[in-house]
């Protein structure tokens, strides 16, 4: 019996927990659905605000429904001169000490929060090897488009952030040309990439994200940097450390793999190697440096162009008009770099199928 | 509109609006070409609701999209908002005071010309190569980065039309210390005059941090400074800090003067004394006060360290206090009172929820962790739209039918004007309430379009809908002004019934000398004393009548303004056309011609005979 | 008003300034004017403390190697001489002594010129060396500061000889005693500003 009773109060526990999250938009962008411990301090930090904001509201209307309805001169009557009252000392005080009580009641944790969020000393921190303890991303803000930069373990990715799960992740922030600002709402609050200096902060997740819809969180860049600036998303995936340790291990040996399988993409390669390859690297191994995205996880990604759905036909498009996909962006036009005519659909096709060839995880 | 003006011809009333000194004629021109501003940043909203109507829309361009989104929040602010508060405090204020006029007649006249022209100029960039597009805030490395002259053209409009905010600011100050009618203390001053007296402060101290920041723009983008170029040395940061140093006390410039036209309203109908009216002087001048000392919470993300984030954030928290006392005097004010629901009472009630809601959201921003997942989302968006729309624009509306029989002897029509309270009120909240669960969701501001299954689709449409009950509320409210002006049915003295402060005891139509004699103030509220004393006169006087001096009209403001209209073109093409320099040069001699013209030919003014004022006519020839 | 009026010393009001509503308007305009002015500096000096000495890397130019104090302290003490003989122009006006104000006036006049002369010169010099404006943000910045106070002497030269061509045969009256004033009042907001930049962007520079 009481065992039923448990079960019964965990089930609509769940249900009512269901019923809020869907109304609490996308698991992997919503910042009402916190994925780590950072998000969940201003996501705990929100419900604390609101919480005080509501009574302060329903204390306001309760005064303000009364007054409208009692006093309206239909009611009162056409002639009536009230008493012209001058104020109230104790009311005045009474309005003026209990804001200020409640505020403080909001301070606290306010202050203590900012700090807490702000202490990024685990970032230098060594073992006994001399190998960092935790990881530490460089991120550089591109129009428009992201690279991630793992110093310590010297891979880079563009446009795909992947992260251990169940420990701090670190970022450096850095914008390459205008001001962006890195935000995975997921996972906790934004930070600006400046021009002018390095940014530092951290986040950290609580599980993979393979459960999730698309199997990733998503990134945004939250400050306007220019026409595209709405689609600049990236992808951000949390792995367990184990996977995330094979992870790196395959993007250091990404440099070799990338072998094209069959004849067309060995074609592809080709077109590659003589009109894309100065800006684009095909490697993860090394560090910063391309002019455009690294494309050695390009097989992996969920998305063309930070927000197209991932299919060849949108490869194809994208490669053959970037200015219409992605206005203002610094990818040339195919007549710049395929003696000023576009591609044609075979070698669309060619590079389509090595470019998706590219992959680490496959 | 008035029956001087209807007895001349039509160029003539041109002449007469080019070079009056008259601070009610200078509201009027606020008001028109406030009002004219007002329409076109609306369309400007429109376009931005359809196309956020639905995800990956491509109705507009992303480039056009950041021009229009640039152009509705600066034309919003500074060629909207702002010059609309001006009508009203133009109109009201000297006589609210019983000041024959402000300090300087001809500076008043300068600073609506300059704002014009700069409103101007910046509107033509739609014209000459596309508008500014990196957004209102305008932060430095984008808007170095930007192409094209739209940039240009918000930086010198924007200085020349500040220009003419921060003499109109200085205006009211001296007017509001040096002129006052006898009696009037400084704590018998009524709520506008007191809110107007701060704005006025906070615009002197808060306009020279964005003059420099301007000057800084406009010395980087056309004359090869480096102050924003990282790559000299430069850093972008000293704009983000000018701008908001500039811009939060901006943003109570605008909500302080709503305030005050909010406190004349709930007591003119609540029939009853404004409730802890000293409280809402503290409260006023303490809320200008703390308002330059919270710029850095626009920045909380711009990685300043937890130190300042902290202390900003503490900073911020405060100022909700002084607020608060505010809302609650204003419930006080109708508790016990005999509320008449007129459509500018309507306003007032209906500001009170909507700013509230507005305020706590502040208060949630203020809290840094938690602005580390607000700022730059919708939230953002539904925030400062619930206070800047749910208080200044509604106070705006409710200002324009509570003083229109005051300007014009006329009154609006309350029907209509209470169908575009509800239609406009109804589509605010919903255009922007839902937009708070956008910011939520994960939704960036300033994105042109978004990609459909990211859970913002439906609250997007519902947005995009609310926005065509607020089109509606205005069209309508437009209509109704045109119909009121072609019946121009006159209302008299006193029209409201309940009118409590000095200007409800001017005669109607208000005399171009305002007060024939300046009247004696008693105490607060002074015509209401009066009125419940049974004074048949209206008033009592501090002077017999006598000669008043008057100031001459003078077209020498218009042409100044035109001056620098001329020259910020010179300084917009320069080193790119060979012309450039010499216009910039002959605007700037135009200008200097007309300020020597000033200086010296002495304009002493002219005197209404004391003979000709006590004839039936009151000196009008 | 009446331009006409004719004062003696004895019947000249103690504060001539103030004695109408225009001129009490004038006086307290102007005073809230040069409130703004402060924040205006403010916010120069501000960013120029923020950018001095930062420049393209391998910038050579800083304010140890750029700046010359003995000619900026034979600037300065010509600017707080100027003020001190503005101070003689107002004693006189107080005493509706005009030919003595006319005087002294000439003499700050003078002074003024001279130290824009040297302005002149200094910022010359340094355009010489490469230091010019597009140089670094560093330059752009000190340009900046220094030549907004010079633009404030220009002003304040051409404020004062309008003044004293205009009312030479005139005389004073209650009109154009709030200008002289103000012109005054002016000319030594001018020179506070000018300490400032002397201790900030000189003395701090040289020696800090």
């Amino acid at each position: 019996m009481m065992k039923g009773i448990k079960k019964w109060r965990l089930f609509s526990l769940l249900t009512a927990l269901m019923v809020f999250l869907s109304g609490c938009g996308e698991e992997h962008l919503s910042t009402l659905t916190p994925a780590g411990q950072v998000g969940r301090e201003q996501f705990n930090l929100m419900l604390l605000s609101t919480g005080i904001m509501v009574l302060v509201i329903v204390v306001v209307l309760i005064v303000y429904i009364l007054a409208i309805v009692k006093f309206r001169r239909s009611k009162v009557g056409e002639d009536v001169i009230p008493t012209q009252v001058e104020g109230n000392h104790t009311l005045e005080l009474i309005w003026t000490i209990i804001p200020i009580i409640l505020l403080l009641i909001l301070t606290v944790p306010t202050v203590v929060s900012t700090f807490n969020l702000a202490d990024v000393s685990g970032m230098d921190q060594k073992d006994e090897d001399g190998n960092a303890t935790s990881v530490t991303v460089n991120v550089k803000a591109n129009l428009y488009w992201w690279e991630f930069e793992y110093p310590d373990l010297g891979i880079v990715t563009a446009q795909e952030l992947v992260v251990p799960t169940k420990e701090k992740v670190y970022f450096n922030l850095k914008a390459a040309d205008v001001k962006h600002s890195f935000w995975i709402p997921a996972a906790g609050g934004k930070m600006d990439t400046n021009v002018d200096n390095l940014n530092t902060f951290y986040l950290d997740f609580d599980n993979p994200s393979k459960d999730l819809k698309e199997g990733v969180f998503y990134g945004k860049c939250a400050e306007l940097c220019g026409p595209s600036h709405a689609l600049m998303d990236f992808k951000v995936k949390s792995l367990d450390r184990a996977d995330f340790n094979a992870w790196v291990e395959s993007v250091k040996a990404s440099a070799e793999a990338q072998t094209p399988e069959t004849d067309l993409a060995q074609q592809g390669q080709e077109i590659f190697n003589t009109s894309c390859i100065a800006c684009h690297a095909v490697s993860g191994a090394g560090s910063t440096g391309g002019v455009g995205p690294n494309l050695a996880t390009f097989g992996d990604r969920n998305r063309v162009a930070g927000y197209l759905e991932y299919s060849e036909e949108n490869i194809k498009k994208w490669i053959n008009n970037p200015e219409e996909y992605k206005p203002g962006n610094l990818m040339p036009q195919p007549e710049k770099i395929n003696n000023g005519k576009k591609f044609s659909d075979q070698e669309l096709s060619a590079l389509t199928e090595y470019l998706m060839g590219l992959s680490v995880e496959k | 509109m008035s029956s001087i003006a209807q007895k001349k011809g039509f160029g003539a009333t041109i002449w007469d609006y080019l070079t009056t000194v008259d601070h009610k004629k200078i509201a009027i021109l606020y008001l028109i070409s406030g009002g004219f501003f007002f329409i076109v940043g609306g369309i400007e909203a429109m376009l931005i609701r359809i196309q956020l109507a639905q995800p990956d829309n491509d109705f507009i361009s992303a480039g056009f999209y950041n021009q229009i989104l640039t152009m509705h929040g600066t034309t919003m602010i500074f060629l909207a908002a702002m010059p609309l508060l001006f009508a009203f405090m133009n109109a009201v204020v000297p006589l609210q005071i019983g000041a024959r006029d402000v300090a300087f007649p001809f500076l008043n006249s300068l600073g609506f010309w300059m704002f014009f022209f700069g409103g101007i100029f910046l509107n033509l960039s739609w014209f000459m190569g596309g508008a500014p597009d990196a957004g209102w805030t305008s932060y430095a490395s984008l808007s170095l980065a930007s192409p094209g002259h739209g940039i240009d053209f918000y930086a010198l409009g924007l200085q020349i039309s500040g220009g003419g905010t921060l003499i109109a600011g200085i205006n009211f100050l001296v007017t509001i210390i040096n002129m006052r009618a006898p009696g009037m203390t400084y704590m018998r001053m009524p709520l506008f005059t007191w809110s107007t007296f701060v704005a006025s402060a906070l615009i002197l101290f808060a306009f020279p941090p964005l003059t420099v920041g301007l000057f800084f723009m406009i010395f980087d983008r056309m004359f090869g400074a480096n102050f924003f170029d990282h790559t000299m040395g430069g850093n972008t940061i000293i704009w983000e800090h000018l701008f908001w140093i500039f811009g939060h006390p901006e943003v109570y410039i605008l909500i302080l003067p709503a305030f005050g036209i909010f406190s004349e309203i709930f007591a003119t109908f609540s029939r009853k004394r404004l409730f802890g009216y000293s409280a809402m002087v503290f409260a006023t001048v303490l809320i200008g006060f703390l308002g330059f000392m919270v710029w850095v919470h626009h920045m909380f993300t711009v990685g300043m360290g937890p130190t300042a984030n902290a202390i900003f954030a503490v900073a911020t928290m405060a100022i909700a206090v002084p607020t608060g006392v505010k809302i609650f005097n204003w419930l006080l004010t109708m508790w016990g009172g005999s509320i008449k629901f007129t459509t500018a009472m309507l306003y007032a009630v209906g500001f009170i929820p909507t700013f509230v809601a507005g305020g706590v959201t502040g208060i949630m921003q203020a809290a840094a962790p938690l602005d580390y997942q607000l700022h730059d989302s919708y939230f953002i968006v539904a925030h400062f739209h619930y206070v800047i729309v749910g208080g200044v624009v509604l106070g705006l509306l409710a200002g324009l039918h509570f003083y229109w029989p005051l300007m014009f002897n006329t009154m609006l029509n309350e029907t209509l004007g209470k169908l575009t309270f509800w239609l406009f009120f109804i589509g605010f909240h919903l255009t922007f309430f839902i937009q708070h669960f956008l910011g939520l969701l994960g939704m960036p501001r300033r994105v042109f379009t978004y990609g459909a299954n990211q859970g913002w689709d439906l609250y997007n449409a519902i947005s995009s809908f609310g926005a065509i009950f607020m089109a509606i509320g205005v069209a309508i409210l437009v209509a109704n002004i045109f119909m009121t002006i072609s019946k121009n049915q006159a209302v008299g003295n006193d029209p409201w019934g309940d009118g409590r402060t000095l200007e409800w005891a001017i005669p109607q139509p208000v005399p171009f000398y305002n007060f024939k004699q300046t009247p004696l103030v008693r105490g607060l509220d002074t015509f209401w004393i009066e009125k419940q004393e049974g004074n048949k006169e209206g008033m009592l006087y501090a002077e017999p009548i006598s000669d008043i001096h008057m100031p001459n009209n003078s077209i020498i403001p218009f042409v100044m303004s035109f001056g620098l209209f001329v020259g910020a073109f010179g300084a917009l093409f320069n080193g790119e056309k060979s012309w450039a320099i010499p216009v910039l040069i002959l605007g700037l001699i135009i200008t200097f011609i007309a300020m020597g013209t000033r200086s010296l030919k002495d304009d002493l003014g002219y005197h209404i005979h004391k003979e000709d004022l006590m004839d039936t006519k009151g000196g009008k020839h | 008003m009446d331009l006409n009026t004719k004062y003696t010393p004895q019947s000249w009001p103690q504060h001539s300034e103030n004695a109408t509503l225009e001129g009490k308007n004038k006086f307290v305009g102007f005073w809230l004017f040069l409130g703004g002015e402060t924040v205006l500096f403010a916010s120069l000096f501000a960013t120029y403390l923020a950018l001095k000495n930062k420049g393209p890397s391998g910038m050579e130019f800083t304010t140890q190697e750029l700046y010359e104090l003995p000619l900026v302290f034979i600037m300065t003490m010509l600017l707080l001489t100027s003020s001190l003989t503005s101070v003689y122009a107002m004693y006189h006006m107080k005493n509706y002594n005009f030919k003595s104000m006319q005087a002294w006036l000439m003499v700050t006049v003078l002074l003024g010129a001279a130290f824009l002369g040297f302005e002149i010169y200094e910022f010359n010099h340094y355009v010489h060396l490469g230091f010019t404006y597009s140089q670094s943000a560093f330059s752009s910045a000190f340009f900046t500061l220094v030549g907004t106070h010079g633009l404030h002497v220009v002003i304040g030269l051409g404020w004062i000889i309008l003044l004293m061509l205009r009312n030479s045969k005139r005389g004073l009256n209650l009109y154009n005693a709030p200008k002289f004033y103000l012109a005054a009042l002016y000319w030594h907001f001018i020179d506070v500003v000018w300490v400032f930049i002397f201790t900030v962007v000189y003395l701090m520079g040289v020696i800090g």
